[in-house]
C-alpha cells in the first residue's frame, strides 16, 4: 500500500506497514458472497455445463481471493510467488492425465461388460 | 510484513526483483522469516497431498458405471420438517469463512502490536474451527447411521464411502490440528509473549514475534482453501 508513509509521519510509533482494515472487510464480504451464490447453484439445480462451469467460477474466484489477499501472496514478493504458483501446473498435467485414464477404464469396463472379452 | 524493502537489500518489484532475490548470494528470500518460508513450503507439499485426493476422487467418480450417490440428498438436513439440500455443509462453509476472516484481522492486530485485539481474534478463529469439528463430527456419525461405510452405501456407486471418510477426515484432521495451535497462539498472544521485542518462541529458544501470527494465518487459510475445493467438487459436483 502506498500510504504507509503517510501514516507513519502522522504517528510517532513506528507502526510496521499494515494494510487498512477495509480491505480485509471487502474481501471477507465477497467471500460470503461468493459462497451464497456457489450454493445457489446447488439450491436452483443447475445442470450440466452450466452447473460446472459456475462451480469452478466461484470456486477459482474464492481460492483467489483467500491465496491474494488473506494471505498476502498480492503483495508478496515475486520470488515466493513463482515458486507457489508454478508447480500448480504439475498438478493440472496431472489432472488432465488422470482424465483421460478414468475416460479409457469406464469405456474398458463398459466394452468388456456389454461385449465380453472374447474367447 | 511483505515490504520488498529489505535491510541493505533492495528489491526491485516485479521479475527483476525475483531474479535478484533468486540469483542472490547464500539464502533465496532475503528478509523473509524463515518460518514463513518454511510454512509456505510446506503448504505447498500439503497442496499435492489434497490434489491427489482429489484427482484420486475425481478418477474414481469417473471410472465406474454406478451411479454416483446425489451429494444435494445425502447431504440434505431436515429443517422445520422440510429437508433443505446441503444446509450443514453451507453452515459449516460460513463457519471456517467467517473464522478465516477473523484470523486475517488477527494477523493485522498482531503486525500493529495490539495485544488485545489480536488475542481475541486468534480465540474466536479458534472456537470458529472447533465449531466446525463439531459440525463434520455430526455429520460424519449421521451418515454413519445412515449406514455410510468405506466399502459400501445405501445410496449408489460403493467408492463413495470411501472418498468422502478419506477426503473429508484429512481436512478435519488439519482443521483439528490447527485449532489445537490456535488455542495454544491465543495463550501465547494475551500472555504477552510476543511483546517488547519477544519473550518467548515455540519449540525454540529464539524469541518470539507477532510473524508467528501470520505463519499460523497462512496454515488457517490454507485449511480455508482446501474446503473450497473441497466443496465444490465434493459437494456440489
Amino acid at each position: 500500500m502506498d500510504d504507509t508513509n503517510q501514516i507513519n509521519e502522522k504517528d510517532k510509533k513506528p507502526v510496521e506497514s499494515t494494510h487498512k482494515i477495509g480491505i480485509y472487510l471487502w474481501i471477507w464480504g465477497l467471500l460470503f458472497v461468493l459462497s451464497f451464490f456457489s450454493y445457489m447453484v446447488d439450491w436452483y439445480q443447475f445442470q450440466g455445463m452450466l452447473r460446472w462451469s459456475l462451480i469452478l467460477f466461484f470456486m477459482f474466484a474464492k481460492a483467489g481471493l483467500i491465496m491474494a489477499f488473506f494471505m498476502h501472496l498480492f503483495w508478496e514478493r515475486y520470488a515466493l510467488v513463482n515458486v507457489l504458483l508454478w508447480p500448480m501446473t504439475a498438478i493440472a498435467c496431472f489432472v488432465f492425465l488422470m482424465a483421460a485414464e478414468f475416460e479409457y477404464t469406464l469405456f474398458s469396463r463398459m466394452f468388456y461388460f456389454f461385449v465380453g472379452g472374447g474367447a | 510484513m511483505s515490504d520488498p524493502k529489505i535491510d541493505g537489500f533492495e528489491l526491485k518489484p516485479g521479475f527483476r526483483g525475483m531474479a535478484s532475490d533468486t540469483g542472490s548470494d547464500q539464502t533465496m528470500f532475503k528478509g523473509v522469516h524463515w518460518g514463513k518460508a518454511m510454512m509456505w513450503i510446506f503448504l505447498l507439499s500439503d497442496t499435492f497431498v489434497f490434489s491427489c485426493f482429489l484427482i484420486a476422487y475425481m478418477k474414481g467418480r469417473g471410472s465406474t458405471p454406478v451411479e454416483w450417490p446425489n451429494p444435494s440428498e445425502v447431504f440434505a438436513l431436515e429443517a422445520f420438517g422440510v429437508p433443505v439440500p446441503l444446509l450443514l455443509i453451507a453452515l459449516m462453509t460460513f463457519v471456517l469463512i467467517t473464522s478465516s476472516g477473523t484470523m486475517a484481522l488477527a494477523v493485522k492486530y498482531g503486525y500493529e502490536k495490539n495485544r488485545k485485539m489480536c488475542g481475541w481474534l486468534v480465540l474466536a478463529t479458534a472456537i470458529g474451527g472447533l465449531t466446525f469439528v463439531g459440525m463434520q463430527a455430526y455429520e460424519w456419525s449421521k451418515l454413519i447411521h445412515e449406514g455410510v461405510r468405506p466399502w459400501e452405501n445405501p445410496f449408489g456407486a460403493a467408492q463413495f464411502g470411501s472418498f468422502f471418510f478419506m477426503i473429508t477426515g484429512f481436512h478435519g484432521t488439519h482443521v483439528s490440528i490447527g485449532v489445537i495451535f490456535l488455542f495454544i497462539y491465543a495463550y501465547k498472544v494475551f500472555a504477552g509473549h510476543y511483546e517488547n521485542g519477544g519473550k518467548r518462541g515455540w519449540f525454540t529458544t529464539m524469541k518470539g514475534d507477532y510473524v508467528e501470527i501470520e505463519i499460523l494465518g497462512l496454515y488457517w487459510h490454507f485449511v480455508d482453501l482446501v474446503w473450497v475445493f473441497i466443496f465444490a467438487f465434493f459437494y456440489l459436483w
